[in-house]
């Protein structure tokens, strides 16, 4: 005998429990720390606090612990945190020329004041999987800071297996003094359009105001900073490939700390906050010229929290497709469709929205499921209609 | 390591300040009865697409003294449906309820209860594309024209292709309703069935679309009409039985599947509706003999 | 001198701001209707304690608001609006979100605020309005939230107040959206209100 189901409240708890035992694993291997996940899965902590738009490594380690890994999850559990929490200013905009280097690689000058600085990558590592890491091992020390590009510099050009090449200048800079940003010794020459002037209008925040199209470049850079960073990848890929390309080359990238202040009213004057990592990519595309300007290399710019460059790298090809209404070009690709992009790009909410398929959706199927037994009824009287006036 | 920030909450989740920008778009939703007013949708502790916009429209009104009833699918013990009521439970310390006459607040999913709703109560609908014209026009800034013009030539271009394909109009759910004379609106992916309950409803019906950003709503007593044509009117569905477990009629039926052989039944979707009709005396054909709340568990 | 102390704000915001926009919800919800409101608020005059608990419900840092002479020539009500609710409080009234208007026999017409576009209707300033009196009376309204019709007096008010409603409801969906508010009670009158034949 039917009855109507009931129990959806023992369910969930016992789906929670069960959550819970799964996240833990197996009881007798030691459970890891927040510690252990911020410093060694230092990259994934990156990515939540980036897509998450809250910069606190420990929350997000701890996001990421909760979420088993999930980092869309993880990013989903920082969002909702951080959504709830009281706004006291809005930081003055970060100086990145400013900021203490730990990376910094030009791909449009051989060598440039400040010089290249490898730092921590994974670009000339040959992806072997290394048994070493299999086993707990004390960490080794790290090469001091000074001698970090030269290390890094030759420890690259062995490991691609070439001749060692000139040492770059960057092996006599200090990571600590300010170098200039390469954008800037083009702008000297005017040879790359300026930088949008600082306008002083409050910046729009997309947490605080809905989305509205057209979107000014400022509102596309804020949502491109909290979108996916696989959705991104694809469409700046996109881009090389042809669907509206725009000759981008890596003019540069730097990832380091960065100063945040905030303006106190009361007090006068800008008080620090502390520093956040960031990954900055600028990037120098195709020229452009009308008969009033003369040809100039355009920009693209991607800036994101912690070490990531393909995010970086990837918001920037996005950036420049989609400002190809202001530079006079024509759309003819997705990434160059600012309302297509930007409506896509969250991955909470595509998740969400993808996701909610797995909820119950039986009432609206019993009306479809009506209504393709009406139409089968209908058709089949039809067919039958047919058969007997056909003559025999 | 390093300490963790306390983590508080607000009474209803979300902070003053968030409500406040709920409640503003609430009331502008109002007074321009059927259209979509964007608002700064926040991310809830609950995935979009599963009844944000729902859960920020309720948090936003719910106060001490309401009773909230929530449904999904027409009842209180779905999943999601439990999962909200326990949140708001949990968060806000309101007094819940599955029996819709005693509810102040009834958040739902998909349907309209089958019990008349009354003057003081609030419907709050889970929307999860508040566009009517979105699947006709996929964007944002053509759809705000047509509203803007009251061009709604696109839809009924649509419904009549239907008819000319299939010999009727082949929507059978978030069937789309003109609100007050002027804007064309999404009722919610509800059946049909319910549409003709939206209109002069005395109940105020509130709509949140969460990952959409757009809160819209009907004012009591407001003329709803669903689109039609003249020689193809609207009709709703209807079930050539009643429910297997209370006998009712002219009520949407869950059809469920008893077995392998084609088995199969069909009862109320509305599950508060049936469980009343049920401890009124009334029974259906497959009625259990001496358990009229049909509560026992499976 | 130090200066007098500011008046309190709620004592308890999250439940007083629900039960004050429960109030403000039901008046535009039903037109024409009065709705209880209750405000624990001695502010600072000619601000009531009525429109003080309104203004605190609905005004934060993300709202542009305009004064009438009367409030906005009491220094005190700017302080104490700006410290309780922190809005931004400007000249113009093209621009506001939200007037606050005193003195309701002398209110400015409608078309100095903002209507709204036909992209947006919603971005258009909602009239918050001291008056004396409400009760049902002589202006017939119909329209959404309203069955049949309902009739509703309020005082002071501008003689040709039910002209200004015809002409606003005339623009429909663009318009100014109105509260009336009085002690202990709220009336509603959005866009959507038409005059009933007869008036």
């Amino acid at each position: 005998m039917y009855v109507a189901v009931k129990g959806g409240e023992t369910a969930i708890r016992n789906a929670h429990a069960l959550l819970a035992e799964a996240r833990r694993g197996d009881p007798a291997v030691p459970e890891i720390g927040i510690d252990q996940i911020r410093e060694q899965l230092a990259l994934a902590v990156d990515r939540v606090m980036a897509e998450g738009s809250l910069f606190d490594r420990d929350l997000a380690a701890l996001a990421l612990k909760q979420a088993r890994g999930d980092t869309i999850e993880a990013i989903f559990l920082l969002r909702a945190l951080r959504t709830t929490l009281p706004r006291f200013g809005a930081a003055l905009p970060v100086d990145t020329a400013t900021m203490t280097l730990r990376r910094r690689i030009s791909a449009t000058f051989k060598d440039l004041p400040g010089g290249q600085l490898l730092g921590p990558t994974f670009d000339y590592t040959h992806r072997l999987l290394d048994p070493a890491l299999a086993t707990q091992t004390p960490a080794a020390p790290a090469p001091a800071a000074k001698a970090t590009p030269k290390v890094s510099a030759k420890a690259a050009s062995k490991a691609a297996g070439k001749a060692a090449p000139k040492p770059p200048m960057g092996e006599t800079s200090t990571p600590a003094a300010p170098v200039p940003r390469v954008t800037d010794l083009l702008g000297d020459e005017k040879l790359i359009e300026p930088a949008p002037a600082d306008t002083g209008a409050e910046p729009p925040d997309l947490t605080r105001t809905p989305l509205a199209f057209p979107a000014d470049r400022a509102t596309r850079l804020q949502n491109l900073a909290r979108g996916d960073e696989g959705f991104l990848l694809a469409l700046g890929y996109s881009t090389q490939r042809g669907y509206a390309r725009t000759h981008p080359f890596v003019g540069e990238i730097r990832i380091g700390e960065v100063e945040v202040e905030l303006f106190v009213e009361e007090l006068g004057f800008a008080v620090p906050l502390g520093a956040v990592s960031v990954t900055e990519c600028q990037m120098v595309n195709q020229f452009h010229g009308t008969a009033e300007a003369p040809p100039q290399f355009t920009r693209g710019y991607g800036l994101v929290f912690g070490q990531s460059e393909r995010k970086a790298m990837s918001m920037a090809l996005v950036d420049r497709a989609m400002r190809w209404e202001e530079l006079g070009e024509t759309l003819s690709a997705p990434a160059q469709d600012a309302e297509f992009v930007l409506s896509h790009s969250d991955n909470v909410q595509s998740t969400g929205f993808v996701e909610h398929l797995k909820l119950p959706h039986y009432v609206d199927f019993q009306a479809e499921l009506g209504l393709v037994r009406l139409m089968r009824g209908a058709h089949a009287a039809a067919s039958d209609a047919l058969q007997d006036g056909d003559p025999e | 390591m390093s300490a963790m920030p306390t983590i508080t909450y607000n009474f209803g989740y979300l902070d003053e300040q968030t409500k406040r920008m709920i409640r503003r778009a609430i009331l502008k939703a109002i007074a321009i009865p059927g259209y979509q007013v964007p608002f700064a949708s926040r991310e809830m502790p609950m995935p979009y697409g599963w009844g944000t916009g729902g859960v920020q429209v309720t948090a936003a009104i719910l106060g001490p003294d309401d009773i909230l009833k929530v449904i999904d699918q027409g009842s209180d013990d779905t999943t999601n449906a439990v999962a909200i009521r326990s949140f708001f439970a949990a968060t806000a310390g309101v007094r819940t309820t599955t029996r819709t006459k005693e509810a102040t607040i009834i958040q739902t999913r998909h349907r309209v209860p089958e019990t008349k709703l009354g003057p003081e109560q609030i419907l709050v609908y889970q929307v999860p594309i508040p566009e009517p014209l979105r699947f006709l026009e996929p964007r944002e800034t053509e759809t705000r024209t047509l509203h803007a013009l009251a061009d709604y030539g696109l839809m009924h271009v649509k419904l009549y292709e239907d008819i000319a394909r299939h010999g009727h109009i082949a929507t059978t759910y978030a069937y789309p309703v003109m609100v007050a004379g002027r804007y064309v609106t999404d009722p919610s992916p509800i059946p049909k069935f319910d549409n003709p309950k939206l209109d002069d409803c005395p109940a105020l019906q509130l709509f949140g679309a969460g990952r959409e950003q757009r809160i819209y709503a009907i004012p009591p007593h407001t003329r709803v009409v669903s689109l039609d044509f003249e020689d193809h009117p609207f009709r709703v569905q209807r079930f050539d039985r009643p429910c297997a477990l209370c006998g009712a009629e002219d009520v949407y039926l869950d059809e469920v599947i008893l077995d392998d052989r084609g088995g199969r039944m069909f009862v109320c979707s509305d599950t508060d509706h049936c469980d009343q009709r049920r401890a009124a005396g009334h029974a259906g054909t497959m009625a259990p003999q001496g358990a009229p709340k049909g509560t026992s568990k499976p | 001198m130090a200066s007098p102390p500011l008046a309190m704000g709620f004592a308890d915001p999250a439940r007083d701001a629900q039960r004050v926009f429960k109030a403000l919800m039901s008046a535009l919800a039903r037109p024409g209707r009065k709705q209880r409101l209750a405000a624990r608020l001695s502010p600072p005059p000619p601000l009531t304690p009525e429109l003080a608990a309104v203004a605190l419900t609905l005004l934060d840092f993300e709202t542009a608001v305009w004064l009438d002479a009367p409030l906005a020539g009491a220094p005190a009500v700017s302080d104490f609006l700006r410290f309780h609710a922190a809005p931004r409080i400007i000249a113009a009234p093209h621009d506001a979100d939200f007037a606050l208007i005193s003195d309701a026999a002398r209110m400015p017409p409608f078309e100095v605020f903002a209507q709204g576009t036909p992209d947006y209707p919603d971005r258009a300033t909602t009239l918050l309005v001291q008056v004396a009196k409400l009760a049902t009376g002589a202006l017939r309204l119909e329209g959404p939230g309203i069955a049949g019709r309902v009739g509703v007096s309020a005082a002071p008010l501008p003689d040709d107040f039910p002209a200004r409603i015809a002409a606003n409801a005339a623009g429909f969906p663009l318009g100014i959206d109105l509260f009336l508010i009085a002690p202990d009670a709220v009336v509603g009158l959005p866009r959507s209100v038409r005059l009933a034949e007869g008036n």
